[in-house]
């Protein structure tokens, strides 16, 4: 398993061990992807969804799980998951572009506008990205999420950007 | 790029405390008071602390937190002072240690 | 002059405080003392937001969990003695406490405590490559411990090797820090710590190279560090020849894992058994969190290496037990309170990282049952080599 061996996910590696949103779901709006796949014991992203959308029960070991139906994508549960293993993907708003939302702890932190490298789960520049927003309230404690857009094609891929603004 | 963290997402790293100043080897270096001397050197560059008894190998921080010695240095004329737990106080003198006691050739 | 306290807690790590918070609660007059300037033990560089539930303080950083509980101490008046080193305990309870006053004088002290709970931590264990005494070769914690509580960075290039938790999460926080971590380097063919923590430092572009160890740390003319000459390993973890390859860093940082501070245990000689899983040598306990000796309890890392989550509950176990021993907490009221603590503590040995855990802690408390049965009141002769068996 590529997680353990060298410490990303793959996406099919995901796609075996979470349930994700189907397609239909995905062009509805933005939603929450779980990328929590490993058996430990956690589960504010459960304590803190304000739409009870996630699920982890008792035991506390259990992957969380996802009603995509009552999620409203609004990433409370990114800046609150404490292995930073949630994102939200926005996959409806145009034939050719998307979102992902990530947790963000490093300085400097992007502003909207800026044009940046698009990482992957390796760290790895895919292609390229438009900072949409950075959301950073008192709530989220000092993990600031931010919202890059990039080719639709892109966003199960995308999950990280390079510091530094491109050009 | 300065070694001191002047940024940082998650920490507040602003720094009220007043800046003093301790002299290393006889060479002024600015502290922040109450940091650790260790802090302070690092710092300025300063990676060294120590040389060893026998082999006068170079020492330098290793565990932070008072239990190793590695960073033990001669503080205000007394030898084998954790550097990583004394805290910084204006006109101290601080020396490279070798052995047990101040490195001659720095001065 | 001796000096007499219900409850004297010698640390105040997450354990220590919780302890102290808990007699305290019951109505005990506690005493905690620690070496360092400040309480909360390594509470303070932790600055992710940790794992667990509610009750565990999840998804709260670790130092806003060190201020609740040094917030709390301070209002139940526990007495907190900082720049204070426990140097020895002694039979009957007694703790020689070697204390630096204002002005640097140090005064040392004789407390007799009706309990006494050792809460000492745990330290970093090191790893013997050539060079590794190199200034810029540093334990993680280490490491940690500047760019988090100090704010100042040991260096500016740096090669992690050990990929557990520590690995990971200080890889991290080192380039939050602004450092730029340029590989981790780890001799098992996976990675040890949570998969979570491994992804965050993948997606920022830190190779974790597994297989591997470093064979030396090259020194520059000061014999500073300025590079790490890493090999791959076979199956025994040895260096294979000829796969060398050169880093060029100017700090190595070790993550090997920790072990437990018993120092004090062993002094009293209470009973102690080497369990690889909680990190070596440790003191017995029953699940009062009370040693082979009557009066003596230990608590968190000093009784085996996990999560500050789990040194907390043990600690609290403590506390309530060490209130219960001296009358301040009936069997029904403090068994009620540790039951639920255990529940708490087993939920965060859950899971299939846990798992060894659990299992490992329920054969040290059967040890404890068949073979101490009792705490004793006197120091029981031999104690050390009669648990090793």
């Amino acid at each position: 398993m590529a997680l353990i061996d060298e410490g990303y996910l793959e996406f099919s590696e995901l796609q075996e061990k979470q349930k994700l949103p189907d397609a239909e779901r995905f062009q509805r709006g933005p939603v929450a992807v779980l990328e929590c796949i490993q058996q430990i014991p956690c589960n504010p992203c459960e304590a803190f969804c304000p739409f009870g959308a996630i699920t982890v029960g008792s035991p506390i070991t259990n992957l969380p799980v996802l009603d995509a139906k009552k999620c409203k994508g609004c990433g409370t549960c990114v800046a609150k998951c404490p292995g930073m293993a949630i994102f939200v993907v926005d996959k409806s708003y145009s034939g050719t572009k998307g979102s992902v939302s990530f947790p963000y702890e490093y300085y400097p932190l992007p502003q909207a506008g800026d044009e940046v490298a698009a990482l992957n789960r390796k760290g790895k520049a895919v292609g390229t990205g438009k900072v949409l927003k950075v959301t950073n309230p008192a709530s989220f404690d000092h993990t600031p999420v931010v919202t890059v857009e990039t080719d639709l094609s892109l966003t199960d891929e995308v999950r990280n950007i390079k510091k530094g603004v491109l050009k | 790029m300065g070694m001191r963290v002047d940024h940082h997402v998650v920490l507040d790293v602003r720094d009220k405390r007043k800046t003093v100043t301790i002299l290393v080897d006889g060479k002024p270096v600015e502290a922040r008071e109450g940091e650790p001397l260790l802090s302070a050197l690092l710092a300025a560059g300063i990676k060294i602390n120590r040389y060893t008894r026998r082999f006068h190998e170079p020492r330098g921080l290793f565990c932070a937190i008072g239990q190793c010695t590695d960073c033990a240095m001669v503080v205000n004329g007394q030898p084998n002072v954790r550097t990583c737990i004394v805290p910084a106080q204006d006109g101290m003198v601080v020396e490279t240690q070798d052995g047990l006691t101040r490195k001659e050739t720095n001065l | 002059m001796i000096l007499e306290k219900d409850v004297v807690v010698i640390g105040a790590g997450p354990a220590g405080l919780a302890a102290s918070i808990e007699a305290a609660k019951a109505g005990a007059g506690v005493l905690l003392v620690d070496l360092n300037l400040k309480a909360g033990g390594q509470l303070f560089k932790q600055i992710h937001k940790f794992f667990g539930s509610r009750a565990h303080y999840s998804g709260t950083r670790g130092y806003d969990i060190g201020r609740k509980l040094v917030r709390e101490a301070e209002s139940l008046k526990v007495d907190v003695w900082l720049q204070s080193t426990a140097v020895g305990v002694f039979p009957g309870n007694k703790v020689g406490i070697e204390r630096i006053l204002d002005g640097g004088v140090k005064k040392l002290y004789t407390v007799h405590g009706k309990a006494v709970i050792i809460a000492t931590g745990a330290s970093e264990n090191a790893v013997c490559f050539k060079g590794w005494t190199r200034p810029g070769v540093m334990g993680a914690g280490a490491a940690q411990t500047m760019v988090n509580v100090n704010h100042v960075r040991p260096g500016k290039k740096i090669v992690m090797l050990g990929s557990g938790n520590v690995g990971l999460i200080v890889s991290y926080q080192l380039m939050q820090a602004g450092c730029d971590v340029l590989a981790l380097v780890e001799a098992a063919p996976k990675i040890g710590g949570y998969a979570v923590h491994a992804a965050k430092i993948s997606r920022a572009g830190v190779p974790i190279i597994t297989s591997h160890t470093i064979v030396e740390a090259l020194g520059d003319e000061k014999g500073t560090v300025r590079g790490a000459v890493i090999a791959k390993v076979d199956s025994h973890f040895q260096p294979i020849s000829g796969t060398e390859r050169t880093i060029e860093c100017d700090t190595i940082a070790i993550a090997a894992g920790l072990r437990p501070v018993v120092d004090l245990t062993r002094l009293m000689n209470c009973a102690s058994v080497f369990e690889p899983v909680f990190g070596g040598f440790i003191p017995l306990h029953n699940t009062d969190m009370e040693t082979s000796v009557k009066g003596i309890y230990v608590a968190g890392d000093s009784t085996g290496v996990e999560e500050a989550s789990v040194a907390m509950e043990e600690g609290r176990i403590a506390g309530t037990a060490a209130a219960q021993s001296l009358g301040y907490l009936s069997a029904a009221e403090a068994g009620k309170t540790k039951k639920l603590l255990w529940e708490r503590v087993n939920s965060l040995r859950s899971g299939p990282f846990g798992e060894r855990r659990l299992t490992a802690e329920k054969n040290l408390l059967e040890h404890f049952r068949e073979e101490i049965r009792e705490p004793q009141p006197e120091i029981m002769i031999g104690g050390l080599a009669h648990g090793a068996d």
